[in-house]
């Protein structure tokens, strides 16, 4: 038994280093699709819609990186995984890339085998209360009732808030999110916290969406980024550098509606970034239209944003951190050149 | 008074008065009689009907009365819009229809799900209805052709000029169906050849048989899919990986055949030693014995358990969630999160969408068992 279970697991991971070294690009161009893992469903970030497209967020970053290669951003086979499964079906090479709002942590970056490419949005824990309470910051929330799931780091970090800015609070806490939300909904409680992300979709589903508002501190860190297998850099730099491009295009206003233009643009950045003049593209595997590619298809970082969790959306997610740096948030590209 | 008069008298009395019973009372008003005969009684029967009282009006309010029938997105069913409580949100369902049936199945392609749906029906009730003539004609084409054409018509042929569909799009009913239809199919032959090989004087037979009915039958459902699904791909090579759906069928095959092989036992153990001993005796072999004289009999005994176990086995399909396929209760958990619908009320109305559902399909299941029961119990005619 012993000897058989050695045997397994030296085989499982001759496969895995093969998986590796085997390039991911080329695996992808010769079976003609990008096996992308996904949410089952995560309001804005990925959801089917009642066509049965897949539509969101992280769906879009999938999208970009079908378009950057087979200038097609159909060309995406989309597997549904559980937070359980995710690094799992990265490691086995099942799927090439995760875009499923993985938080960026040193343990995932370092243990897993799996790398993280580069943020695509900058989520963390957040407050919601009741607009007539009349408060529009969570400093002033010194005295609140607020629900919260139970035995989560969301629990842990509101703790900590509360404690580092010396205000009192109690604790109401509950086994799942939906009693969570019913509850602060029926009024049991002020303030109901978790993940910005899921505050704004969590508000949808409350009988006044609109008595309800987000106040704008962030108490905790979750960074989402994109997840590649370790080992392969190639792979690696392509999807890092699409999401370079994506918000690199809205830093100099190239749009899905004014690529074409703009690749008869004077200002070098942009015919650098359009590969007008340049042969970026080629040094990652890709033609050197990538980037126009690209655009054409999804558009740029705030297109996307804006159609699947801002202002074009339901959801109504403000840009905060997500902005780009010159507009107050920490979204930024290093250069293309 | 001597005791032969007394007996004399009242019979003579009894004799005088007694009176026709009254034909007129019919059996509804003898139930109802019954509910209030005795103090008891009466307060049993008040007590039922609060509690049915309780559980069924906030039920019609809540599908029926309240509900909204009509609207585009979720402000429809917003309690600010419509100025009142609201119920269930059935415009939700009305505009995900397509998605719980066919899942992300090319909306170009349906008519294909929808043919195989078709002939499937047909063939189904021609084999199953006892009043229909050549029903073996009806079980040849269910089993042997319809497999291919099916398989053709869902996953495509370039040859035949239907366009490829990958089974990561199919889901919603047709994934439910797919699974629990397969399941079942294979479950009663594989089931009864197990039940049979447990049962053999054969000693490796009887070994394999016993293993591999208590190794699957002592795993949840839930683990041998997880083994399917995330185990079997670290030891194949990735390039020759099985379809994610196939995976999770044969696991529900196994599951289902070890649970009707146990059922099929009871069945093969109930009979009489006299009716082997008969067919031994009248000079049959081992196989026209089981399949001339003992199965017909076993499985008509069984027919409870066997039906059992597909209904069970249809509602565990839900488990395939775990694995990433989108069945029927996965495709309306999954919709209730689109923004488009989000609303207080749009998963409680998926629940009992879904719920409807799932009662229709087993609740005709069983129907149909019982018909099949009451048909074939020919000793109590």
């Amino acid at each position: 038994m012993k000897r058989l279970l050695a045997s397994l697991a030296l085989t499982t991971t001759l496969l895995a280093a093969g998986a590796a070294t085997a390039g991911t690009l080329d695996q992808v161009k010769q079976r003609g699709q990008v096996v992308c893992g996904s949410n089952p469903s995560l309001a804005g970030f990925g959801v089917p819609d009642d066509k049965g497209q897949w539509v969101g967020f992280d769906v879009d970053y999938c999208r970009a990186v079908a378009a950057a290669i087979f200038n097609d951003p159909t060309k995406v086979k989309f597997v549904p995984l559980s937070a359980k499964d995710r690094f799992t079906a990265l490691q086995t090479g099942e799927i090439d890339l995760l875009v499923r709002n993985s938080t960026w942590t040193m343990s995932r970056d370092t243990a897993l085998g799996v790398s993280f490419t580069a943020t695509n949005f900058y989520d963390g824990q957040a407050f919601m209360v009741r607009k007539k309470l009349g408060v529009s910051s969570a400093l002033e929330l010194n005295g609140a009732t607020v629900c919260v799931q139970q035995g989560t780091t969301t629990e842990l970090n509101l703790a900590d808030f509360f404690r580092s800015n010396k205000m009192k609070y109690e604790i109401v806490s509950f086994a799942t999110n939906a009693e969570t939300v019913r509850a602060y909904d029926s009024g049991r409680c002020d303030a109901f916290t978790t993940d910005t992300s899921a505050l704004y979709a969590e508000r949808l589903r409350l009988t006044n969406p609109d008595e309800h508002v987000i106040l704008p501190e962030i108490i905790s860190k979750e960074p989402f980024a994109p997840v590649v297998r370790k080992g392969d850099e190639q792979w690696f730099d392509l999807v890092r550098w699409v999401g370079f491009a994506l918000v690199g295009a809205e830093e100099l206003g190239v749009a899905q509606t004014n690529v074409d233009e703009m690749t008869k643009s004077e200002s070098p950045e942009i015919r650098r970034l359009l590969g007008v003049e340049s042969k970026f593209g080629e040094g990652i595997g890709l033609g050197n239209d990538w980037v126009v590619r690209i655009i054409k298809a999804v558009g740029n970082y705030g297109e996307i944003f804006d159609r699947n969790l801002g202002d074009g959306s339901r959801l109504k997610i403000k840009r905060g951190m997500n902005a780009l740096w010159s507009k107050g948030g920490v979204q930024y590209s290093p250069p293309i050149r | 008074m001597p005791m032969s008069h007394v007996a004399d008298t009242r019979a003579g009395e009894a004799a005088a008065e007694l009176k026709p019973p009254a034909l007129e009372r019919s059996r509804v008003a003898a139930q109802l009689a019954s509910l209030v005969s005795s103090p008891t009684n009466i307060v049993l029967t008040l007590l039922a009907l609060a509690i049915a009282y309780a559980a069924l009006v906030p039920a019609v309010r809540f599908l029926v009365v309240d509900a909204v029938w009509t609207g585009v997105d979720r402000e429809a069913c917003l309690a600010s819009t419509a100025g009142r409580p609201v119920g269930a949100c059935w415009p939700f369902v009305f505009n995900r229809i397509g998605f719980f049936v066919y899942g992300q199945y090319p909306i170009a392609e349906r008519w294909r799900v929808n043919v195989t749906a078709l002939i499937a029906m047909v063939l189904i009730a021609w084999a199953l209805a006892p009043s229909l003539p050549r029903r073996g004609i009806a079980v040849f084409l269910f089993f042997v052709p319809f497999p291919i054409v099916a398989f053709l018509l869902l996953t495509g042929s370039t040859a035949l000029g239907l366009e490829p569909v990958p089974t990561n799009l199919w889901g919603g009913v047709l994934v439910t169906v797919t699974i629990s239809l397969l399941g079942m199919v294979v479950s009663l032959p594989l089931g009864t050849v197990l039940a049979l090989g447990r049962r053999s004087s054969m000693p490796i037979v009887r070994l394999v048989c016993v293993v591999l009915i208590e190794v699957i039958r002592g795993v949840p459902l839930i683990a041998l899919l997880f083994m399917a699904n995330r185990m079997l791909p670290l030891f194949l090579s990735p390039g020759m990986q099985p379809d994610s759906l196939l995976r999770v069928i044969v696991g529900v095959c196994l599951f289902a055949s070890a649970s009707m092989a146990e059922v099929i036992r009871g069945g093969l153990q109930a009979l009489p030693k006299g009716q082997y001993e008969a067919a031994q005796s009248l000079g049959l072999g081992y196989w026209p014995m089981m399949l001339l004289i003992i199965l017909p009999q076993a499985l008509k005994l069984v027919i409870p358990g066997i039906v059992n176990t597909f209904i069970s086995l249809f509602k565990d399909t839900t488990l395939v969630t775990i694995v990433g396929i989108f069945d029927f209760l996965t495709a309306v958990e999954v919709s209730a999160n689109v923004p488009q619908w989000s609303s207080p009320v749009t998963s409680v109305t998926g629940y009992a969408f879904a719920a409807m559902f799932y009662f229709a399909c087993c609740y005709a299941m069983s129907r149909y068992s019982l018909a099949m029961e009451r048909r074939l119990a020919t000793e109590s005619r």
